[in-house]
C-alpha cells in the first residue's frame, strides 16, 4: 500500500531534536564540575597552608615581642578553653608569649560588615597596657586602591600602636572605640579615619568596638588562664 | 596579501596586540579595565588572569565546536568560562593570599568580561584549536598591555608611584580622583584620543603618499 490512510496525520515537519542540546549541556556540565573539583582538590592543601602561615605571621605582627603562641577559644558562656583541631565557627584567641614564657598579649579574631563584604581582622591586645597594640586585615574585599588602604596606610595603622580599651571599676570598657575625621584624633580611644576610605575606616572601628566591648571584659576576667597557658601542653 | 600558513598564524596573534586591541580599538571588557587599573600590579594580575581564562576557554570551545548545537552555545560558553575563572581563582589563592586579597571581588567578574565571550563566539567556535589559541593569546596580551597603560597613568598621577616605587618627590600631592572610578574614565578617554589620533594621522599620511605618486 502506497497511499496514506486519510485518518492518519500527515507526517509533521521533523522538530529539532533536543538530544544534541541535552547531550552538549550535560556533557559540558560534567566536564566543568570535574575540572573545578580536581583544581579544588589540587590547590586546597596549598591554600590552607598559606592561610595558616598568613594567620601565624599576622599573630606575631600584632603582638610585637611574642616568640611562641597558644590557641584558645572562648565558649558562648564566657569560659576559656584550649582550642583543639579544626573546629569552625568558634571565637579563637591566640595567646603570645615571650622567650621567658611570659604573656605578651592576646591576638583576637574579629569580623563584621565592610564596604562590600565581610571584613575579617586580627588585633593584638596587651593586658598590661589595656590597649590594642596591633591590627591586621585577614580577609577583605574592599575596593582596591581605596578601601584596601586600611591595610597599608601608615597613618591609619599608627592608630593601633596603642589604642585605649581600658576597663572601668565595673569591669566594662570605659570608652568604646570611635572613628573620627582624619586629623582630629584627640583621645587615645579614637581612630583617625583615612580620607577617601571613610567607610572602610569606620567598618574597622565598628568591628573593633563591637568585639572589644564583648570580649575584653571576658578576657581580662580570665587572664590567669592565658598566663598559665604557657605551662600546659599544646605545643608552641 | 600574503597567504602562507605561517604568516596567517602570526597575523592571528599580532592583531589582538595592536590593530584590533580589545580595549583601545574594540572597546570591550570595560568593567575590569576601569575597575582594577588603579595600580600597575593589579592591572598585570588582572590581565594575566583574563589571558589564562581566554586561552583555556577558547581552546575548549574550539575543540567542542562541532559538539555544541547553535541553540545552546551561549549557555555552554558561559559554563566553560565560569569554570576557568573558578580554576584561576583557586590558583591565584594558592600562589599568593596577598594578591587574591588585592584583586578581591574582581576575579569572579572575569566571567562577565564580554571580550572572552566575544572571542568564543566570533573566533574560537569557527576555527581549529591552534588559530584559536593564537587569537586568544594575542587578545589576552593586548588586553594586559592596555590595562598596564591605564594602570601606569592612574598609579603615577593618583598615587605618585609606579609598581609601588616612589616616582615623584615626597611633596607631590596625589590627584586622588585618578584612582577613583572617575580617573578610570579620564585615562581611558585620554588613551582612546591618543590611539585614534595616531590612526587618523597614519591614514592621512597614507592618503598623501598615494596622491603624490
Amino acid at each position: 500500500m502506497n497511499h496514506h490512510h486519510p485518518t492518519l496525520n500527515p507526517p509533521a515537519a521533523e522538530p529539532p531534536s533536543s538530544w544534541p542540546m541535552i547531550r552538549a549541556l550535560a556533557g559540558i556540565g560534567i566536564l566543568c564540575s570535574l575540572l573545578i573539583v580536581s583544581t579544588w582538590q589540587l590547590t586546597l592543601p596549598t591554600i590552607t597552608k598559606k592561610k595558616n602561615e598568613y594567620l601565624e605571621k599576622a599573630i606575631y605582627q600584632v603582638l610585637p615581642g611574642a616568640t611562641s603562641k597558644k590557641t584558645f577559644k572562648i565558649t558562648p558562656d564566657g569560659k576559656i578553653e584550649q582550642f583543639e583541631g579544626e573546629e569552625r565557627g568558634v571565637q579563637r584567641v591566640f595567646a603570645g608569649y615571650d622567650d621567658q614564657g611570659r604573656l605578651v598579649g592576646l591576638a583576637i579574631e574579629a569580623r563584621g560588615q565592610g564596604f562590600q563584604d565581610v571584613l575579617k581582622i586580627l588585633y593584638g591586645f596587651s593586658p598590661e597596657k589595656q590597649a590594642i597594640i596591633g591590627m591586621r586585615v585577614l580577609e577583605s574585599k574592599e575596593t582596591p586602591g581605596l578601601g584596601d588602604k586600611i591595610e597599608k596606610d601608615p597613618d591609619f595603622l599608627a592608630n593601633f600602636k596603642e589604642l585605649d580599651v581600658s576597663l572601668d571599676e565595673n569591669a566594662q570598657i570605659r570608652n568604646p572605640i570611635v572613628p573620627v575625621k582624619h586629623g582630629t584624633k584627640a583621645n587615645p580611644w579614637e581612630i583617625d579615619s583615612i580620607t577617601g576610605a571613610t567607610i572602610s575606616s569606620k567598618a574597622v572601628a565598628n568591628i573593633l568596638r563591637e568585639n572589644t566591648l564583648r570580649l575584653i571584659p571576658v578576657v581580662m576576667k580570665n587572664l590567669q588562664a592565658f598566663e598559665d597557658g604557657s605551662l600546659a601542653g599544646n605545643g608552641p | 596579501m600574503n597567504t602562507d600558513p605561517a604568516h596567517l598564524s602570526t597575523n592571528e596573534f599580532i592583531k589582538g596586540l595592536w590593530r584590533e586591541n580589545p580595549i583601545f580599538v574594540q572597546v570591550l571588557g570595560m568593567c575590569p579595565a576601569l575597575a582594577v587599573t588603579n595600580s600597575v600590579i593589579n592591572a598585570i594580575a588582572m590581565g594575566l588572569a583574563t589571558t589564562f581564562v581566554l586561552i583555556m576557554s577558547s581552546m575548549l570551545v574550539s575543540s567542542l565546536r562541532s559538539f555544541i548545537p547553535r541553540q545552546v552555545r551561549i549557555a555552554s560558553y558561559i559554563l566553560i568560562i565560569a569554570t576557568f575563572v573558578t580554576v584561576a581563582e583557586y590558583f591565584i589563592q594558592a600562589i599568593s593570599i596577598e594578591l587574591h586579597k588585592n584583586l578581591g571581588a574582581f576575579i569572579a567578574l572575569i566571567v562577565v568580561n564580554c571580550l572572552i565571550l566575544g572571542r568564543a563566539e566570533a573566533f574560537a567556535s569557527k576555527n581549529t584549536i591552534w588559530p584559536a589559541f593564537l587569537d586568544a593569546a594575542g587578545m589576552g596580551l593586548g588586553f594586559t598591555f592596555a590595562l598596564i597603560c591605564l594602570g601606569g597613568v592612574r598609579e603615577l598621577i593618583g598615587n605618585g608611584t609606579l609598581l609601588g616605587y616612589m616616582i615623584f618627590s615626597e611633596n607631590y600631592q596625589p590627584w586622588i580622583v585618578m584612582i577613583l572610578p572617575g580617573g578610570g574614565f579620564f585615562s581611558l578617554g585620554a588613551w582612546l584620543l591618543l590611539f585614534n589620533w595616531m590612526k587618523s594621522r597614519k591614514e592621512r599620511l597614507n592618503l598623501a603618499a598615494e596622491n603624490s605618486r
